[in-house]
């Protein structure tokens, strides 16, 4: 009797559960940690921007889907919010380090020296020629 | 159970200090921006620990909000990088 019981509370689903969170949850801390190292050890702002946008954002949905599952089922709450943040955070992170790493060669800073190509630098000239021809029009 | 959520927010949060190291001492403007985009991502995951270790579905949705807070802060710094201001009058652009 107490034999059954004992086996009832280390069911198979609970464990197949845990192990299935142990290995999102690692996989986003671990993609949490390299984010951190590139920030650190990359010598520039793009490649800094290209660390930062996609193993962090890969890290957060891992951790996210951990949680989104826990809370499903093992405590029996389903969580619409956190399919929402998951779906946004997947869109909006790329984007916003797209937009950090587009912004930046606009305002003129320089790429690293170890660089062997640089296809942009038609297009900055171009974006200047047309921010003074607004400027004149302005005026 | 409870020892592997505190072991993965104490990795999270050594990386988080990494970043604050970045913000701090990044060279230009952009790499405080983005600094600041990670940290503000790397702060979710926290928050989703933090609802783990305490049991309580309650914080999750501060995840929604920061997540969103965030974007919004990023395109505004990337936008006043790029024109020199964030809000413009000019719509003929």
């Amino acid at each position: 009797m107490r034999n059954s019981l004992r086996e009832e509370r280390f069911s198979i689903e609970t464990t197949i559960v845990n192990i299935l969170i142990i290995l999102l949850m690692s996989t986003g801390v671990i993609f949490s940690l390299v984010t951190a190292l590139g920030l650190i050890r990359l010598p520039d702002v793009y490649t800094r921007t290209h660390a930062a946008s996609k193993s962090s954002t890969l890290g957060v949905l891992c951790v996210l889907s951990a949680t989104f599952i826990h809370f499903w089922l093992v405590e029996g709450i389903f969580n619409t919010q956190m399919v929402i943040a998951i779906a946004f955070l997947f869109i909006t992170a790329p984007v916003g380090g797209h937009l950090i790493g587009r912004a930046a060669y606009m305002s003129g800073i320089k790429v690293a020296e170890e660089t062997v190509r640089d296809d942009m630098a038609g297009a900055l000239k171009e974006q200047k020629k047309k921010l003074m021809d607004n400027k004149t029009t302005e005026e | 159970m409870m020892m592997f959520y505190w072991i993965s927010l104490i990795i999270v949060s050594i990386g988080f200090t990494g970043l604050l190291f970045r913000l701090v001492k990044g060279p230009t403007i952009a790499d405080r921006v983005v600094a600041l985009d990670a940290i503000g991502i790397s702060l979710v995951s926290i928050v989703a620990l933090l609802s783990l270790i305490y049991e309580t579905e309650f914080f999750l949705e501060i995840i929604l909000l920061l997540s969103i807070l965030s974007f919004i802060g990023t395109i505004a710094f990337a936008k006043f990088l790029e024109r020199g201001e964030i809000f413009d009058r000019n719509n003929n652009r």
